[in-house]
């Protein structure tokens, strides 16, 4: 019973966490920094977010490796496309 | 002889550590992953449409963040209601579990009110006042498609987890059958906070 206790109380952090990060990205838009900078802020404010999800809500910090590994491959993957597309962005 | 095979037909496959606690759960996840992909390869598209076109208009200006905020706190708050109903269920309450798990269907339900009122309104009043169209610009192209995929998902949420809360009142669906359901709806806020910094803030 307690453990339970103490797992509801860690929810309501994470939602606080959540909140906060969201309030941050939404006033890092108006700061007015250099566009770069604004897109690696963002970029690492919603991948920490979705980081928490992942980890807290779906419980993929308690379970085994093997979900772990079923949810970073589509990540992996989405990397290696980006990579593969650089030439065609960039062409010489 | 029957015995011997029904014997032998009996033999679990051998556990490795990789062997997962829960297959359903397994299955969800790889569905998930699956789906992930989907999603990375529109974004992705869209980041590349993006950086190749020549004008792109500032999506904050046209957009609006302020709605889309409200919508992704609504979502966030929506996933939270989800783990505090299945927690509810693995205590064994009922009564709370009905209630959180029927918050988290409305914020479902309002999220997509709210991205229909979006649509709307940007079809009707703000794309024509930037002289935007979505079968002629990229930027409303990709902007209809990438929301529009993920407000299916939503709708497929809504309906699954109206589901769920059903199969539970009548007594066929248990705490694990809702922690499945949950791993979905999760899904669905994670990208949003993705689609929300890719497509609106950024």
């Amino acid at each position: 019973m307690a453990s339970t206790a103490h797992s509801h109380h860690n929810y309501i952090k994470i939602f606080i966490i959540l909140s906060v990060l969201t309030v941050i990205e939404i006033g890092v838009t108006f700061l007015g920094l250099p566009k770069m900078l604004i897109a690696v802020l963002l970029i690492t404010l919603a991948v920490w977010k979705a980081a928490l999800v992942a980890m807290h809500f779906m419980h993929l910090k308690m379970e085994k490796t093997t979900l772990s590994i079923v949810a970073i491959i589509p990540f992996i993957l989405c990397v290696f496309l980006i990579l593969m597309l650089l030439p065609d962005i960039y062409p010489h | 002889m029957s015995e011997a095979v029904a014997v032998h037909g009996n033999v679990e496959p051998a556990e490795t550590p990789l062997t997962p606690v829960s297959w359903g759960k397994l299955g969800m996840w790889l569905f998930l992953a699956g789906d992930a992909m989907s999603f990375g390869g529109l974004i992705v598209g869209y980041g590349i449409l993006r950086h190749a076109s020549k004008t792109w208009p500032v999506p904050a200006a046209v957009l609006g963040i302020n709605l889309t905020a409200l919508m992704t706190f609504l979502l966030i708050v929506s996933s939270v209601t989800m783990v505090l109903a299945l927690a509810a269920l693995q205590d064994g309450d009922r009564a709370k579990f009905n209630k959180f798990m029927g918050g988290t269907i409305l914020g479902g339900a309002i999220f997509l009110g709210l991205q229909a009122y979006e649509w709307t309104h940007l079809i009707g009043h703000t794309l024509p006042h930037y002289n935007l169209s979505f079968t002629k610009d990229l930027f409303a192209t990709t902007f209809f498609v990438l929301t529009g995929f993920h407000g299916m998902h939503v709708t497929g949420g809504v309906i699954y987890n109206s589901c769920v809360l059903a199969a539970v009142n009548r007594g066929r669906y248990q705490a694990k059958h809702v922690e499945i359901a949950g791993l979905y709806w999760h899904f669905v806020d994670l990208v949003w906070i993705l689609i929300f910094t890719f497509v609106y803030l950024l």
